[in-house]
């Protein structure tokens, strides 16, 4: 399975639209792709998982590695578009608590 | 070595003129010998077709030149040969090396888990932990204090080999200095976060589920960091549920705060802990769902609680043909009186 990337920039900061699986076969693509945007000094990332079925532990590492980053560059990370598995997986490690999650439009208390 | 090259010449010889004269199956046979015994002498590709070239040209007089001349161009082409050859004996010779290294790792990871069966007249225990490679990310434990409390845990190091098992050595080592902290699994896991979020790569993390039960008052306390909820076994109402407990995994956040929660075991009930290479495992393609694992643990409730994760383990490889994807632990713990 492919994970395919495609970054948009908009007047809100970028949005990375995934597409895909993110495990530990595609994590470093992401990594490599993700990383440098977060590290942008105050931009806003928004990743959409909406065309994302499965993400495993290695995939979770890279969004906790992004969000570091994104911390220390006074940056945000926002995730959209989360199927009831992901979300799922999100909940089970606590990382809806520390990563913004947007789900069906509303936004989950951070 | 030059009398290794004349023996080898003679030998040669004598199997080229008996393969020429008679052209059987047995001078054939003895050709693979040889090739076997240049192999052991380190004998190039190259050297062996000049052999031949020398032999051929005494057994045979008056070659054509254009024959003799072919071979220069053969032995140029051998040459190649001959040094791939070479590098992948120094690249056999390296891999066996690496290889005995990360045996006596995996040996020294092995001893960094408990050993031997707790029998106790309160509890029934049972565990099994295999790595999906030689060495494991996942950890687990389980230990009697003073007063019988038994300690449980079960931890995940995120991704499998060897940088996850050199994270498991890290989660050990923290615990062996926490032995105060046995009896309050929050602020275990609390002070185990520190450790980890100071010495662990920016997008690795841990999870753990830690518990221990009270033979006393029969009250399991628990906490989890972010770790795959277990499931409580109720011998009374014969029922399932999940074990889970809000927190954070471990290595994100340097100050995180765990919720501790406690539930009462009678009489045959039972906790399970697991690794998430269990709810992994696919069988035929699709992942299992914890509904399937439940109905598992249901057909062998009836055993020994070692005999019951034996039993699913055999299954589940079995289920995904002897491969298993990620390092798999399950840990079962039932009170008995």
């Amino acid at each position: 399975m492919n994970l395919d990337i495609q970054v948009t920039e908009g007047e809100h900061g970028n949005v990375a639209y995934l597409s895909g699986e993110v495990d530990v076969y595609t994590a470093t693509k992401l990594k490599e792709t993700l990383n440098p945007i977060a590290e942008q000094k105050n931009s806003d990332l928004v990743v959409d998982l909406s065309e994302v079925n499965y993400i495993d532990s290695t995939g979770l590492g890279i969004f906790i590695g992004v969000l570091k980053a994104t911390e220390k560059s006074g940056s945000t990370l926002k995730l959209t578009g989360l199927n009831d598995r992901v979300k799922r997986l999100f909940e089970i490690t606590g990382l809806n608590e520390v990563i913004d999650i947007e789900v069906d439009g509303r936004k989950e208390a951070k | 070595m030059e009398e290794t090259k004349i023996s080898m010449y003679q030998l040669y010889k004598d199997m080229l003129t008996s393969y020429l004269k008679s052209k059987s199956e047995h001078a054939l046979y003895h050709a693979q010998q040889f090739s076997k015994e240049m192999m052991e002498k380190d004998m190039s590709p190259e050297e062996t077709v000049s052999l031949h070239l020398s032999v051929f040209q005494e057994l045979a007089e008056d070659l054509p030149e254009e024959v003799v001349d072919s071979f220069d161009l053969l032995l140029e082409v051998m040459i190649g040969y001959g040094l791939a050859y070479r590098e992948h004996q120094s690249l056999r010779d390296r891999q066996q090396q690496l290889e005995s290294e990360l045996n006596v790792a995996a040996r020294m990871q092995q001893s960094l888990l408990p050993r031997g069966e707790i029998s106790l007249d309160s509890v029934d225990l049972g565990v099994i932990s295999v790595p999906a490679g030689k060495m494991s990310g996942d950890y687990y434990d389980y230990a009697l204090d003073e007063q019988e409390n038994i300690g449980v845990a079960v931890a995940d190091v995120i991704g499998k080999g060897i940088p996850a098992a050199m994270s498991m050595s890290m989660i050990k080592y923290a615990m062996d200095t926490l032995p105060e902290q046995r009896t309050r699994p929050a602020e275990l896991l609390e002070n185990l976060n520190r450790v980890v979020e100071r010495n662990i790569e920016s997008d690795m993390f841990i999870t753990m589920m830690y518990g221990f039960y009270d033979p006393r008052s029969h009250q399991f306390y628990y906490a989890s960091a972010g770790h795959e909820p277990g499931f409580v076994y109720d011998a009374h109402n014969d029922s399932f549920r999940s074990l889970e407990a809000k927190g954070l995994v471990l290595g994100v956040s340097p100050k995180v705060r765990y919720n501790e929660d406690h539930l009462k075991l009678e009489v045959g009930d039972f906790i399970v802990l697991l690794s998430d290479g269990v709810t992994e495992c696919r069988v035929d393609g699709e992942f299992i769902e914890r509904e399937q694992l439940v109905e598992m643990i249901r057909k062998y409730k009836h055993l020994s609680a070692q005999e019951i994760v034996d039993k699913i383990f055999l299954d589940l490889e079995k289920a995904q043909e002897f491969q298993l994807r990620d390092d798999f632990t399950l840990l079962i713990l039932r009170r008995k009186v």
